[in-house]
């Protein structure tokens, strides 16, 4: 699946964890300049904007995706609940807005939504990386065919590696965007959790995860790279 | 939490699991189980699971004993040995009271209640236990122990049984996603040693029981027998559990100090004046059994002075030496803790003493320079240097007088402790041993 468009850039914490969990790529943008020329060559998947901060700009990228031969779908805006005057005149620039701050289900439940009824893509149900294939619907994973017997954490880091091949991150980062609380292990529970899971790979699959000196963790290699 | 539910709920679907089995341990650290079935999963997370309390040892109490069982689903792992009727898996839980409180008999929930002090305070609580055990023959306890390694018949074939043993068990424990570090044949005949890789102490709690659990089937189906007791065989080494800790604040280790030539922060030296103030009052958690205190003697590589040094493993607290620039490696190993303890209530009892230091700004006494065990009493005495506990009974009495432990352990399970235990001290006094017979008899 191709990324969704994000606006701002640097995309709010709680979005971008939403995102995650629910199994979304997706990539921020700066501007309507940025959103057309970060276009993928498939084009965006569609278009999460956020307008409570900044909405002069986010309107102007929800015109410059909208207004094309054929304007980019499903787009979701978020607006703050003092903003709902705005959308006034402005029906035609998205497809389903949510109200700021926004509950992570309910953003999962609009999009699927929006998905599935303006027929673009649906949810992507598989993350595959040569002989691994996560399932999101049925949170299983299994490399060569055989099933990995992960708990819920293992599989949550595994399933945010995977969808970032090639991708250095940091523990903070991963802590924060895989576990998104305070955890008893601090930053070390990456660590201990990578360990868990090459060892749960198995000996030929463990270098999937790369340790990065000094810097962190990186899974496989980037499609683009090589 | 509702995703971790709705994990566990499809994965027991998705890999058709028959059996959930509900986790939780006892005052003394022994693992209860009940097994629910999928259908129930759900009332489980939501409910939690009912049942009486007063059936498990330190849960009665006189007027309510119905208690909740809650799974907790960050815990959930299928487990790696199958039965007939298909895969089971396990939870460990925490145990409330009716009205939804932490139920005060649990022992995880006080492991969480002291990580949970120490983590308002910015630490997180790593450790690491080594774990030494032994396989023997059988486990009958009316008989010798007999080592599987010394068989004087086959000797080479079943030194090899004892390794492959080993082998199976480092992979299920693997398996479980319980990560091994090192593992070797230790001193003694038949005794072994797997060290476990650190993590946050509440996970390494629920490892340290999965582990007894794990070594123990490994050997059955080997047709032999496992044993976390302290000191089975007299004259020989008996079992440890020597743990390594280190306090993190975020991604730094609190312990460390490049510029100290210890390599230890201010943090780490009153972390050990903690323990080392401490420890005595401890000790009656982190040695629980009559039997503890047979490994707790001069002449084996087990503490039995109150002090701390680098290089010397006479030391009840050692200081590992790390290498260069490996700071987050920086750790303290405390020596005096068996297998046969409650890995929950023994890390909240380590960690409140460290802690106690830490708060109260203590001052680390000067290290240890040489073997304390060749030390005259009086050498000793000049040094300033304090026995451990030698016994349980002195134990007990150390740890009755410790408003730290009581407060640590929570009222509840410091008195249900020090009544089972004191009954277990009066039942092996009234006991005529073979030794008094064997040396009194034919004299008097």
């Amino acid at each position: 699946m191709e990324p969704l468009l994000l606006f701002p850039d640097p995309a709010p914490p709680e979005l971008a964890q939403a995102l995650d969990l629910g199994g979304y790529p997706w990539k921020p943008v700066t501007d309507d300049r940025a959103a057309e020329r970060q276009e993928p060559p498939d084009g965006w998947a569609g278009a999460v904007v956020c307008a409570d901060v900044d909405p002069e700009t986010a309107f102007a990228v929800c015109r410059t995706i909208r207004k094309r031969d054929v304007p980019l779908e499903p787009l979701l805006l978020l607006i703050s609940g003092t903003q709902l005057g705005e959308l006034e005149l402005r029906d035609d620039l998205f497809d389903d807005f949510l109200l700021t701050p926004f509950h992570p289900r309910e953003l999962e439940a609009r999009l699927k939504h929006l998905f599935w009824r303006t027929g673009r893509g649906t949810r992507p149900e598989l993350i595959e990386y040569r002989d691994l294939v996560l399932n999101l619907e049925t949170y299983q994973a299994a490399i060569s065919g055989r099933p990995l017997d992960l708990t819920y954490m293992e599989y949550e880091l595994l399933k945010f590696l995977a969808a970032h091949p090639g991708k250095v991150f940091t523990r903070e980062t991963l802590l924060s965007r895989v576990w998104g609380y305070d955890y008893y292990g601090g930053a070390r529970t990456v660590d201990v959790h990578v360990r868990r899971l090459r060892a749960k790979l198995g000996e030929e699959h463990a270098n999937l995860i790369q340790t990065v000196r000094s810097v962190g963790y990186s899974f496989g290699q980037s499609r683009w790279s090589s | 939490m509702e995703r971790q539910q709705d994990y566990v709920l499809r994965t027991v679907e998705e890999r058709g699991v028959r059996l959930v089995r509900l986790w939780f341990t006892d005052v003394l650290g022994q693992l209860k189980s009940f097994a629910i079935s999928p259908a129930e999963l759900e009332t489980a997370f939501d409910e939690g699971m009912h049942f009486d309390g007063s059936a498990i040892d330190g849960f009665s109490r006189v007027q309510e004993s119905d208690v909740l069982a809650r799974p907790d689903p960050n815990s959930f792992e299928l487990l790696p040995w199958s039965s007939e009727d298909g895969n089971s898996a396990r939870m460990f839980c925490d145990i409330e009271s009716p009205d939804g409180s932490p139920f005060e008999g649990d022992s995880r929930q006080v492991l969480r209640r002291n990580l949970d002090r120490a983590h308002d305070r910015g630490y997180s609580f790593l450790c690491a236990p080594e774990m030494e055990f032994f396989y023997f023959a059988d486990g009958n306890p009316n008989t010798a122990p007999e080592p599987l390694d010394t068989a004087s018949y086959f000797d080479l074939t079943t030194a090899d049984v004892a390794g492959n043993i080993r082998q199976r068990t480092i992979h299920m424990l693997e398996a479980m996603g319980i990560p091994v570090e090192y593992s070797f044949h230790e001193d003694s005949a038949s005794q072994h040693e797997i060290d476990l890789r650190y993590t946050d102490a509440l996970s390494m709690a629920d490892n340290v029981m999965t582990f007894r659990l794990v070594v123990r089937e490994i050997a059955m189906e080997h047709g032999a027998y496992a044993t976390f007791m302290p000191k089975p065989l007299a004259g020989q080494q008996g079992s440890g559990m020597h743990t390594h800790l280190s306090l993190f604040e975020g991604d730094t280790n609190a312990f460390y100090d490049a510029d100290d030539p210890y390599k230890l922060s201010t943090v780490g030296k009153s972390f050990i004046a903690g323990l080392i103030r401490h420890a005595p009052e401890i000790t009656a958690v982190t040695n629980q059994l009559v039997n503890s205190y047979k490994r707790l003697i001069i002449g084996y590589e087990a503490p039995v002075f109150v002090s701390w040094a680098r290089n010397n493993r006479s030391a009840l607290v050692r200081i590992p030496v790390t290498k260069p620039g490996k700071a987050s490696s920086t750790r303290i190993e405390y020596r005096s803790p068996d297998p046969a303890c409650n890995p929950y209530l023994a890390f909240s009892v380590i960690l409140a003493a460290g802690m106690a230091g830490v708060e109260g700004g203590y001052e680390l006494p000067p290290e240890a320079a040489t073997n304390v065990f060749e030390m005259t009493d009086q050498e000793r005495k000049a040094a300033g240097l304090r026995a451990l506990p030698q016994s349980l009974a002195e134990a007990l009495d150390e740890m009755e007088h410790s408003e730290l432990v009581a407060e640590t352990l929570g009222e509840h399970i410091f008195e249900w402790f020090l009544r089972n235990k004191r009954s277990e001290w009066a039942d092996y006094k009234s006991h005529v041993s073979q030794f008094e017979l064997s040396r009194y008899l034919p004299n008097w």
